[in-house]
């Protein structure tokens, strides 16, 4: 029931903080969605959506720690199996 | 998908593998307590991935599954009044009170209507002004935003024909009552990423040390589940219990002030019975008297408690972790989602449908193979 998807942020509506509604492109469905807990999302932001609502704007430095935390565990096992 | 596909990479995922193996020393139980999670553990086949020394336990993860039967029941009796409709989320239909469920209610002339997202319901009120629509409204912390929300647009444009019956409930009490459990065995958790997203992880740190167990906020994509039995195995080799982000891309500290703030405005915290849990203290929420004239069971009667009733289904085992939905005796045979005879088996994130989803077809597809 938890389940949210990432989606990409195309335009936003509305200036109301209550109101404030997007249009959001999930691998090619787009569908209007409440912006209301979010208000720092704007085009070109990927958001986390809920029943509706997009409750994250997905933080893409973030996004890719566990690949570098991923390097640094096999540089120090030294099966570094990624040198291709 | 971006932000989806690079976490299902199989060789990512192998590295990570490797790395748990060559951290754990001993066993370890761990458990997750979100039905999205165990839906990838069982779908990905994570759990059969790791080191015969990792057991991961299913948790109390579904807000159907643990859905008392006294709140089924006095939805099937609000439906059944000629001038309710009952919006609901898709779940929740066909979970049994003590006789039958919505859907029955429905085949039997109820107007129950399947929503998407609680803005819909309002859709549905705006639309019938001279109908009662009534908004059965479950959930984690994850949903409670998007229901509040519900409330306050509601209230704000007067729709005075739309009220709520609410049985939404709380992630950490559920952990505490796991843990103080006299039979406990969960060394570390993996607390549920979308949860948190709108909560925080500050309410884990007392629980992290109180009980000394590690806690790994984690995410749902096969790489974030790894990353997230990682880092707990590295606590746990080190004796350390902390908590900790995996799913930092999406979950900050203190969580999402604004949703924070519509759920405070509309709920207040209350007692919760839990389907195969019991009581747990301040595990959910009701709506705050602020919104009190909104509340279903004001309309309609309140909800009374009923004893559930026991048959041959363990789902209140599965729930607790207790049991593998593949340890019970109608697993599969007299239950499937077609006939389920428990409510993990009924909702599509319980446990024992997640099993009977990847695992009967995997077996059939080992066997058809041979
Ligand atoms: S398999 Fe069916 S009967 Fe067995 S615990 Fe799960 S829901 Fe209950």
């Amino acid at each position: 029931m938890c389940l949210a998807v990432p989606g990409l942020v195309l335009s936003t509506t509305g200036d109301d903080a209550l109101t404030r509604m997007g249009r959001v492109d999930f691998g090619g469905v787009i569908k209007e969605i409440n912006l209301i807990y979010v208000p720092e999302a704007k085009a070109g932001d990927y958001v986390l959506v809920h029943v509706g609502f997009a409750i994250a704007v997905i933080d893409d430095q973030e996004a890719a720690r566990v690949f570098e935390l991923l390097q640094q565990i096999d540089e120090a096992a030294g099966t570094q199996g990624v040198a291709t | 998908m971006k932000f989806r596909d690079e976490y299902r990479d199989a060789e990512a995922a192998r590295r990570m593998v490797e790395a748990i193996a060559r951290t754990v020393t001993r066993r370890w139980t761990l458990m997750e307590v979100c039905g999205g999670q165990t839906h990838s553990i069982v779908r990905f086949g994570i759990d059969q991935l790791l080191p015969d020394t990792i057991t991961l336990l299913h948790g109390p993860g579904c807000p159907v599954c643990v859905t008392p039967v006294s709140y089924v029941d006095k939805a099937i009796e609000i439906a059944s009044r000629p001038e309710v409709i009952l919006c609901t989320f898709g779940d929740m239909v066909r979970v049994p009170g003590t006789q039958g469920s919505l859907s029955t209610a429905r085949s039997r002339g109820a107007d129950v209507r399947i929503v998407y997202s609680p803005t819909e319901v309002l859709e549905v009120a705006r639309a019938e002004p001279q109908r009662e629509v009534v908004f059965f409204a479950v959930g984690f912390e994850t949903t409670a935003p998007a229901n509040a929300t519900a409330a306050i647009q509601a209230r704000r444009e007067g729709l005075g024909n739309f009220s709520m019956l609410v049985s939404q409930v709380l992630v950490p009490p559920a952990i505490t009552a796991l843990l103080a459990a006299p039979d406990n065995h969960v060394q570390g958790f993996l607390a549920a990423g979308h949860v948190c997203t709108v909560m925080g992880y500050q309410a884990y740190r007392p629980i992290a040390e109180r009980w000394q167990v590690p806690i790994v906020v984690t995410g749902f994509e096969p790489l974030d589940i790894l990353e997230g039995i990682y880092r707990c195995i590295v606590q746990l080799e080190q004796g350390r219990a902390e908590v900790e982000n995996q799913y930092s891309r999406a979950v900050r500290r203190g969580g999402n002030a604004v949703a924070q703030a519509a759920m405070d405005e509309v709920f207040q915290v209350t007692p919760r019975f839990w389907r195969g849990m019991g009581e747990i203290p301040d595990s959910g929420l009701g709506l705050s008297a602020a919104y009190a004239d909104l509340d279903a069971e004001r309309r309609f009667g309140s909800v009374t408690a009923k004893q559930e009733t026991r048959g041959e289904c363990m789902s209140g085992l599965v729930l607790r972790g207790e049991r593998k939905p593949t340890d019970c005796p109608a697993f599969g045979k007299q239950c499937t989602p077609d006939h389920p005879l428990g409510v993990t088996m009924i909702s599509s994130e319980g446990a024992c449908a997640a099993y009977y989803r990847y695992r009967i077809h995997q077996r059939q597809a080992v066997t058809e193979s041979e």
